[in-house]
């Protein structure tokens, strides 16, 4: 089923808070928020993969939790509070994509920014996490590249850096 | 100027220090990476563009009666709808070993997915939704989807006898063969006291890039087009283009942004001069993005079913071993012929055998084209041989790693005998007892516990040409243009890495251009694992070109003469003593300021009369090691040791060295455990898309995982280095094969080894042993 096969074709306005700006869209009521970030808001770093909820590319924060804007309508992060790769790194590269960087984490790259903020929750809510602990957090976002081993150390060693910042 | 037409061979160890080959240097692009910017071809956005969808049939093999496009047209935002009736007749055909594949589908339908309309409109869902709307009337027929079907006598035929007018198969569904042979091939073994004979299989399995692709094509005002396609080889791409619309070379222009995962999928062109079509006819820029489900019926591995007949000597050599290897290769013949014949010419292993036989036939079915898969055939084959060694080793009361000792070549001996034989380029023996050193093979198994070891084998490029321009600029920053797709591997990373240390310029001031025709020079191809070796020869050697010019500006500039002067990486070495090679530039263009352009080549001719077209380059040579524990009561296996141990000459950059090895290890662990794309009776895929295609994910890891290389600087790229980025799957399946049947006590012949075929085998084993 594709959009233009709904119809009609009703537009909902969407008011959030994303990456700390307030922002205002008028988007189809059907529209996903991965696709209303990347098309309307012309935010791509959030990249698009199998658009099902299954490999974890599109991962971004809405209201504190780890979503799959595929699996998200646009209409339903009216309101809410929304972080998505650009806003992590708005400052630069964060202490956890410089350990990325440092273990070979990143090879073709596509699945890293959905790496990053499953990887960034993981940290922000369970900062002692054991090895299995990553590992089954981390299992909603695929790799073909299959860079898992050096994902989990690049957390692990984020994760020993903010513990000792703290 | 350098040798334009070096020969290859090993450099051996570099007399000079290196400061930057050899570091753990962070990948290029990988900032870009980790924050969201880099741009892949579906975040680029194109002005005005036109958006491209296709209408497709639910059966694999069809004659399409007739087409109706009105209500395509009847939809909102349609520009053009597109059948084969509206191409330049006959519809086009192109393809790198057979002008096979239409440009569009054409009176047939030969596998499930294949475009039949295509559609522009204004915006994506306008495209699509137009799309759904064309209505195909269809005659479905018989298709054959497996090898026994494709094989029968009576079976459908997947290309028409008139696709391929002067092939003596072309009643057949074989589009190729091949046979090795040597020593006593008629001889029957019968004196062999051991002999083991089985048949084993190897899925279809899909490359799943996690960018699944996509194209856009645009008109230029000189009757020309430029192509965006995310593509390993975009030089392959120019020239279909410029042959398939006789338009030059010079007017077709490819930019290639980076692919986002490649894996061999990406390298040949299918759709693209479909939207280059629609582009020249509508004028308008025509962008088409692939979804996951497009992209796994557009690549995928071939399968393959395996006879083996394997003789033993009382000690445990190889004394025969004959094979019948029949890939399953799909509807066109993309690269899948190269892949038989490369992938059954190792097929034999990196063994000591003195009589070998190996029949292989690339077989068509209806079903998605195969095509380069890291491993490229060697894994599909090396499964079986693999095996069978295993198997003997079980029936003589050897272990997986003393069969392997007792037959693995040493170095420079033949392990391919005959007319034109090759020998190993390794010391492969220590890449083995390295493996069986980490997942400490000499300790006890736990109990509950398998162990298998086993050595896979892939030859190189047996050609290739590749050729890049460096530039030293006036303030001592510097620039390569080299044409290899960077599309994970990090080539521009070990480029920027080679020309730090050649012209002793700081990693933060190189830039590399790859990735558009217009610029770039020629590279052949971004595959086999060759651009380390091939283009990294061509860029060092154009860094040699550029010391050379500056010695000659700076003798000139100076006064100095050329014999008193020298070069080595970094350096101009003068009569009062060695300078920055910067600085010697610096004073050499003086004050008019200017430049330096170098220019490499790396050219390997091929051998007339050689099977492959010429001997590898250099051989992946690869041992992996598996530790898993099986539950007896469910079949499920958790893999508790992973170890990979490859040959690799010389590691330029060791951080990319691991990645790759790790990412090629769990790949493989994809085919050997759970990957599998499966076909219904009319040809459709039934597990089509991340839901019911499970790829391995973080959890399938096994619990412990090392890598490892052997480094003994003998390859022929820079530094004594090797191709390295599909060593570590090429025998994953076998290891894990072997663990297996080591914890179970009995083979699973049958890939992926799921927890129900295990299961079965255990089941079936219990009720053919006496109580």
């Amino acid at each position: 089923m594709t959009e233009s096969s709904l119809h009609p074709t009703s537009e909902v306005a969407v008011a959030l808070e994303l990456n700390g700006n307030l922002v205002h869209a008028t988007v189809p009521a059907h529209r996903t928020l991965l696709d209303m970030l990347r098309d309307d808001l012309g935010l791509l770093g959030t990249k698009r993969c199998c658009a099902e909820g299954e490999c974890g590319a599109c991962s971004v924060l809405l209201d504190g939790e780890l979503v799959n804007s595929c699996l998200v309508l646009g209409a339903e992060a009216n309101g809410g509070v929304l972080l998505t790769i650009e806003g992590l790194s708005m400052d630069g590269v964060t202490d956890l994509q410089a350990e990325f960087l440092a273990a070979g984490a990143v090879q073709c790259g596509v699945c890293i920014p959905g790496q990053v903020m499953a990887a960034e929750q993981l940290l922000r809510t369970n900062p002692d996490a054991s090895r299995d602990e990553i590992r089954d957090a981390m299992s909603g976002n695929l790799c073909r590249c299959a860079s898992y081993q050096r994902i989990v150390q690049a957390i692990q060693a984020a994760a020993v850096g903010r513990r000792s910042d703290a | 100027m350098p040798d334009e037409n070096q020969k290859l061979s090993s450099s051996g160890p570099n007399a000079g220090t290196h400061r930057v080959v050899g570091q753990p240097v962070h990948r290029y692009g990988g900032v870009d990476r980790v924050t969201g910017a880099q741009r892949y071809l579906s975040d680029i956005t194109f002005a005005n563009a036109a958006h491209v969808a296709f209408a497709t049939i639910p059966v694999g093999c069809a004659a399409i009666d007739a087409i109706d496009t009105s209500p395509a047209w009847a939809m909102p935002g349609v520009i053009a709808v597109v059948h084969a009736d509206d191409l330049p007749q006959p519809v086009a055909r192109f393809g790198v070993s057979h002008k096979d594949r239409p440009v569009i589908a054409t009176k047939m339908v030969n596998y499930h997915g294949e475009p039949v309309v295509a559609v522009v409109a204004e915006t994506e869902d306008e495209a699509h939704a137009a799309a759904n709307a064309a209505v195909i009337h269809y005659t479905e027929l018989p298709g054959v989807y497996g090898l026994d079907a494709a094989l029968a006598g009576d079976a459908h035929l997947v290309q028409d006898p008139s696709v391929r007018p002067r092939d003596d198969l072309n009643s057949t569904n074989v589009l190729e063969q091949v046979e090795y042979a040597w020593g006593d091939v008629d001889s029957d073994g019968i004196s062999s006291p051991t002999i083991i004979e089985d048949t084993y299989t190897f899925p279809m399995v899909t490359h799943f890039p996690i960018e699944p692709g996509g194209i856009v094509a645009a008109p230029t005002d000189d009757g020309g087009i430029e192509i965006y396609s995310p593509v390993q080889h975009p030089y392959l791409l120019q020239r279909t283009i410029a042959d398939v619309w006789s338009i030059p070379l010079s007017r077709v222009r490819v930019i290639a942004p980076d692919p986002g995962g490649g894996f061999g999928g990406k390298q040949t062109p299918r759709y693209e001069p479909l939207i280059a079509f629609l582009a020249l006819k509508t004028g308008r820029t025509c962008r088409l993005v692939l979804s996951l489900e497009e992209a796994f019926q557009l690549m995928r591995r071939s399968g393959c079913r395996i006879h083996a007949r394997t003789g033993f000597s009382e000690s445990g050599e190889l004394a025969f071993h004959e094979m019948q290897v029949d890939f399953v290769v799909g509807a066109y013949a993309d690269v899948a012929p190269r892949v038989m014949t490369k992938g059954s010419y190792v097929g034999a292993g990196p063994y000591r055998i003195p009589r070998v036989s190996i029949n292989a036939r690339a077989v068509l079915t209806n079903t998605v084209p195969s095509c380069a898969f890291r491993g490229f055939g060697a894994p599909q084959v090396g499964w079986a041989t693999e095996s069978q060694l295993d198997a003997g080793a079980r029936a003589l009361g050897l272990d997986s790693l003393e069969i392997r000792r007792r037959n693995l070549v040493e170095h420079d001996e033949a392990f391919i005998r005959g007319d034109y034989e090759a020998r190993s380029d390794g010391r492969w023996h220590e890449s083995l007892e390295k493996a069986a050193e980490l997942i400490g093979w000499h300790e006890p198994t736990p109990s509950g516990r398998g162990r298998g070891i086993a050595v896979g084998i892939k030859p190189g490029a047996t050609t290739g040409l590749s050729q890049s321009l460096v530039r030293l600029l006036y303030d001592g920053s510097a620039m390569a243009y080299a044409g290899t797709s960077d599309m994970g591997q990090g080539a521009r990373t070990l480029w920027k890495q080679i020309l730090a240390d050649e012209l002793g310029v700081d990693l933060d001031l190189i830039t590399i251009i790859s990735g558009d025709t217009n610029s770039v020079p020629f590279d052949l191809q971004t595959s086999a694992s060759r651009s380390t070796v091939f283009m990294g020869n061509a860029v060092l050697a154009a860094c040699e070109d550029i010391r050379d010019r500056v010695l000659k500006l700076y003798a000139e500039a100076t006064g100095t003469a050329q014999s008193e002067l020298a070069h080595s990486p970094g350096q101009l070495v003068t009569p009062s003593g060695a300078i920055a090679l910067v600085e010697a530039a610096q004073t050499a263009l003086g004050g008019l300021r200017g430049e330096f352009v170098g220019q490499g080549t790396c050219r390997l001719w091929g051998e007339k009369g050689h099977p492959l077209g010429g001997d590898a380059a250099f051989y992946e040579f690869n041992a992996t090691a598996i530790e898993v524990e099986v539950d007896h009561a469910t079949g499920e296996i958790l893999l508790t040791k992973h170890v990979t141990v490859g040959d690799v000459g010389t590691e330029i950059n060791p951080l990319q060295v691991v990645s790759q090895d790790e990412g090629a290890a769990i790949m493989g662990l994809g085919h050997s455990l759970m990957e599998q794309m499966l076909f219904d009776d009319n040809g459709q895929i039934v597990n089509l898309g991340a839901i019911d295609y499970r790829i391995p994910t973080f959890n399938d890891v096994a619990l412990d995982m090392q890598t490892a290389s052997i480094e003994n600087n003998d390859g022929p790229g820079p530094y004594g280095c090797k191709g390295i980025s599909e060593g570590a799957l090429l025998c994953t399946a076998g290891a894990v094969g072997a663990a297996v049947a080591d914890a179970v006590g009995t083979p699973v012949r049958e890939l992926p080894i799921t927890a129900e075929r295990v299961w079965r085998t255990i089941r079936d084993a219990n009720r053919d042993s006496p109580v």
